[in-house]
């Protein structure tokens, strides 16, 4: 057995013991555990860099854990989608823990520092955890533990914090309780929770009631998770209020680990033969998400507050996702396009809710019509702002033009003509919001203070550790503008593609 | 042929752009990169047209692309090249105007209008050097984003709202122009621009190529024809020499010049015919020519007036590529390069006045050209050529184009020829008065005996780049195959009609 195949059960084992680890170490010393959790993720991104060399060149990796053999046991599977997320929540995670040292200091009390730190390692192991299982209830089980620590880490900002957190915990459990419902009835029918076994009994009992009824369910609990509208109202006050770090780490990656339960479910549990067994089921899925797109971007139109408005521009790139997934069955640029938003919007809220935490410490700004200015006083962190939202609005040479030169090409080739228009005119929409704050931060008249003492006081630089995760998300959705249009990423999409069991390749 | 050459052409301006923002603080070495990357950008461009003289285009392929039968590069033919030089000729004159122009008035943000320039340069250029539509399309939305700093430089609520305009109009027409190239390529497999026309468009069905084109048709909403010009003339609270440059060459030229593209390169003459397609966008460019001369009468802001006349100049170029007839479309190709000289020079004359006295209705120009002689020579002599009264370029390809629509084998070719003269005749209403104003006309208010005839004009830095544009618009007429413009034209209609 090659050693990459056993990186799977090592990333999710250390990544749990480090993080109990960290709690004792925290007693010690309070600054602890945060170069424990770095250390510890910056080890994850190197063992998933192998795992993926490993997964494009000598194929997917399956780990039966303890040796059990599956369907008895459990079994962790990397293909070449888990490995291409993992890499996304690795390099967001160690992103957003550079980026919170000095932001944390500044929103949080010290005495939670350490618990803090140990929560965001759970909450990493967590989404490692969903990211790499092939086990239906397994997945479960990772699943709460990301959930519960999210919970956690928003209350922990407290005071307006905790009304969202509190309305998060109740549809997130909702949530949960629908997806374990499912995965119930999908065992009392097919006997097996390991999703390649599973795959292979369910087209039998495809009429039955019972496996319908634990999609939908399953579906529903996750696209709560998701945020998927119309199951979002309780993300844009969680957003708002959350840590910046918290809500920059939800907004990329956790948000996309949970889509991505659903990703496997249409792909690996039930298959797209399920999808297509329905008529219409994917036009539903495309309509919804077409809503979800134009929905969210309206909303954002009507907000003042930044951190809201990118919350409801996540629930509308969430459609984006969703889109591409609905167009898939006809279409494989559909999938195509999902699996490049899933990095794009990773990297682009990112870096949004990165500056726009940046913005409140630095000059305590959050309403978006106090930005006079902005471009002058904190040049990196509105120049990184204004990359980022150019690759939301999808301007070329960017990478969120790529998504939309995707998902476009993918409704012409499904002969789904209404979705173009939809794309498109999200695109515009987005302009309308995002070119308000660019607006603002850049070219609104603004008075220079007059008090010199004031402007020394308040012109302290940004430190570097917050700058530099915003600068690199913000060159890479260029850098990653560019190589989507290139055929580098051929290769990874093929295998995708094929792991997913599309039938075609590019 | 394979030559690094365009993209060097195309990091010119990049590199000046990262060389401007850190030499913020040094305005003599932050405006002498600009110099630098024009005169370079230049050069390389005039240095490939011997090469495609010789009946060859200059290939350079970045890199393919996912989607098969796609990739992200430039192709430089003689079409293209005509553009460019155009462009990189006018910019180099116009960064040296820039720099009186901008000190004098003692603008602000000078940095970010610099960097923004150099960026809506490299669009112009890509736009010119590209291969593909896709291509075309990064560098077309590369032209919107960064002509937005510089159409709002004042900061004023009337820029920002000009500004807001601005995109409102031309980010939609980014969308449609996105959904044009999708679906070409959706249909035909191939973005590419073949001389001809791409020959499996005629495959698809007569209706979605119809509706295809009118797609195209508003997604080159920067070509400014009626009724979705309104954008151009707000577009003029920028600073003169961002109107200059980009609104009467880089921005709505390379709308025009994508509509050239389309009709030419992508639908191709016989399909035009077949589609009767050449027949609404003539129409279109007759109502544009005609309706814009109207409004050009009725402004009093000199620069609105030039704005309206750049609408309805632009349509003599769309009206002469729908013509399809090898005069019409070698007029057409002319007017670039010439009404891109002789617009330039007005717009630049304009930007002189308002520097030197402060001026911006033609009402009060009265007697200006007495204090200002060599600004409003150079002004005569370009809007004669606007006219189309020889000796200045205007009548090259005003001529060519009267030919190409007397050629057309169809009734309505006369109708275009009248069209023609007609809106000349209007441009005559329109300039005349101007001359006429600033010549002979008595200062309305009694000017204090000092002020009398007293030579007042702009800075030199100013005055020397207006001049020598016009002195162009006058070379062009003697001698045509300046830069090589006329030997390209003559290539670029050889490659579209199959070497007739």
């Amino acid at each position: 057995m090659l050693l990459a195949e056993q990186f799977p059960v090592l990333i999710v084992g250390l990544s749990m013991f480090m993080a109990y680890t960290m709690l004792l170490a925290g007693y010690l010393n309070r600054r602890l555990p945060f170069y424990m959790t770095l250390a510890m993720n910056s080890l994850v991104l190197i063992l998933s860099l192998f795992i993926l060399n490993h997964v494009l060149t000598v194929g997917p990796i399956r780990y039966w854990q303890g040796g059990w053999r599956p369907p008895w046991g459990i079994e962790y599977v990397v293909d070449a989608m888990n490995a291409y997320l993992l890499i996304i929540v690795v390099s967001m995670v160690i992103l957003g823990l550079i980026y919170s040292k000095r932001n944390v200091e500044y929103e949080i009390e010290a005495r939670k520092h350490a618990t803090f730190y140990v929560l965001v390692q759970l909450m990493a192991a967590g989404l490692y955890g969903i990211t790499i299982t092939g086990d239906l209830f397994n997945m479960f089980i990772w699943l709460e533990i990301a959930s519960l620590t999210a919970y956690a880490l928003i209350a922990v900002a407290g005071g307006r914090a905790l009304r969202p957190a509190y309305n998060y915990v109740i549809m997130g459990s909702i949530g949960a309780c629908f997806y374990i419902f499912g995965v119930c009835w999908l065992y009392s029918v097919t006997g097996t929770l390991n999703m390649a076994d599973m795959r292979l009994l369910l087209p039998l009992v495809y009429d039955n009631k019972a496996v319908q009824m634990a999609f939908a369910m399953m579906v529903v609990g996750v696209m709560i998770k998701a945020y998927i509208f119309p199951l979002h109202l309780w993300q844009p006050d969680v957003y708002t209020y959350a840590p910046s770090t918290i809500s920059s780490m939800m907004a990329s990656v956790h948000v996309k680990v949970m889509f991505y339960i659903l990703l496997r479910m249409f792909y690996s549990v039930f298959t797209l033969g399920f999808i297509e067994h329905f008529i219409g089921l994917d036009m539903l899925i495309c309509w919804v998400a077409a809503i979800a797109i134009l929905v969210g971007s309206i909303w954002a139109i009507k907000q003042r507050n930044l951190k809201r408005m990118l919350a409801y521009s996540s629930i509308s790139q969430m459609g984006y996702i969703l889109l591409g997934v609905g167009l898939s069955p006809l279409s494989p640029w559909g999938l195509v396009g999902a699996v490049a938003h899933i990095l794009n919007h990773a990297m682009g809220k990112g870096c949004l809710f990165m500056s726009a935490g940046a913005f409140a410490q630095q000059e305590g700004l959050r309403d978006i019509r106090n930005f006079e200015g902005l471009g002058k006083k904190m040049p990196y962190a509105s120049a990184a702002f204004t990359i980022a939202a150019l690759s939301m609005i999808g301007i070329p040479p960017t990478a969120g033009f790529a998504s939309k030169l995707f998902l476009i090409l993918a409704s012409l080739d499904a002969a789904q003509y209404p979705f173009v228009a939809v794309l498109l005119l999200s695109g515009l929409l987005n302009l309308v919001y995002f070119w308000r704050v660019i607006d603002q931060m850049y070219f609104a008249k603004h008075e220079e203070p007059k008090d010199a003492a004031e402007v020394k006081e308040k012109g302290k630089a940004l430190p570097l550790s917050m700058v530099a995760p915003m600068l690199i998300l913000a060159s890479l959705c260029i850098i990653m503008g560019i190589i989507w249009l290139t055929d580098i990423p051929l290769p990874l999409i093929n295998h995708i593609l094929s792991n997913l069991r599309m039938g075609v390749t590019l | 042929m394979e030559l690094m050459t365009p993209l060097f052409v195309i990091l010119c301006p990049l590199i000046a752009a990262a060389l401007i923002l850190p030499s913020r603080k040094h305005p003599n070495l932050r405006e002498g990169w600009t110099i630098a990357a024009s005169a370079a950008t230049f050069l390389l461009v005039l240095s490939m047209a011997p090469e495609i003289l010789k009946g060859e285009t200059i290939n350079f392929i970045l890199f393919q692309s996912m989607f098969k039968g796609v990739y992200i590069g430039f192709k430089v033919d003689a079409f293209g090249e005509i553009f460019a030089i155009t462009a990189s000729s006018l910019w180099f004159l116009v960064s040296i105007y820039s720099i009186g122009y901008m000190r004098t008035l003692k603008e602000h943000a000078q940095t970010r209008y610099y960097f923004a320039f150099c960026f809506a340069i490299l669009g112009a250029m890509g736009v010119a050097l590209s291969a593909n539509l896709v291509t075309m399309f990064i560098f077309f939305e590369i032209i919107t984003v960064s002509t937005y700093p510089l159409v709002i430089h004042e900061q004023t609520p009337e820029a920002l709202r000009a500004g807001h305009k601005y995109l409102a109009y031309l980010m939609p027409a980014g969308a449609f122009l996105l959904f044009g190239i999708m679906t070409t390529y959706y249909l035909t497999g191939t973005t590419d621009f073949t001389p001809g026309g791409i020959k499996s468009l005629a495959n698809a069905s007569q209706l979605v190529a119809i509706a295809l084109f009118f797609t195209f048709l508003l997604g080159f909403m920067k070509a400014a024809w009626m009724p979705f010009h309104s954008w151009l003339p707000t577009a003029m609270v920028a600073p003169t020499p961002v109107s200059a440059l980009l609104h009467a060459v880089a921005v709505v030229k390379a709308g025009v010049f994508g509509i050239v593209r389309i009709v030419c390169y992508v639908y191709g003459v016989d399909l035009m015919h077949e589609l009767n397609l050449w027949l609404i966008l003539a129409i279109i460019a007759s109502f544009t020519m005609i309706v814009g001369s109207f409004f050009a009468i009725a402004q009093d802001d000199l620069k609105k007036r030039l704005a309206y006349s750049t609408i309805s100049q632009l349509s003599y170029i769309i009206l002469g590529a729908s013509l399809l007839t090898e005069n019409g479309i070698r007029g057409a190709m002319l007017h670039i390069p010439f009404h891109g000289y002789m617009k330039i020079t007005l717009f630049l004359c304009a930007g002189a006045i308002m520097v030197a006295t402060g001026k911006r209705k033609i009402s009060e120009m009265a007697g200006i050209g007495k204090t200002m002689p060599v600004t409003m020579l150079a002004f005569s002599i370009a809007a004669l050529g606007m006219i189309g009264i020889p000796p200045v370029a205007g009548f090259i390809s005003k001529f060519y184009l009267c030919l190409g629509a007397w050629a057309v084998e169809s009734p309505y070719g006369m109708i275009f020829l009248a069209v023609i003269l007609i809106s000349s005749l209007l441009d005559v209403v329109y300039f005349f008065p101007i001359i006429y104003t600033a010549f002979f006309k008595k200062p309305a208010g009694e000017i204090s005996a000092s002020g009398e005839g007293k030579i007042k004009e702009a800075p030199l830095l100013m005055v020397v780049p207006l001049t020598i544009t016009a002195i162009f618009s006058i070379i062009f007429f003697v001698y045509p195959n300046m830069f090589y413009i006329f030997d390209l034209v003559k290539m670029a209609i050889g490659d579209i009609f199959g070497g007739v």
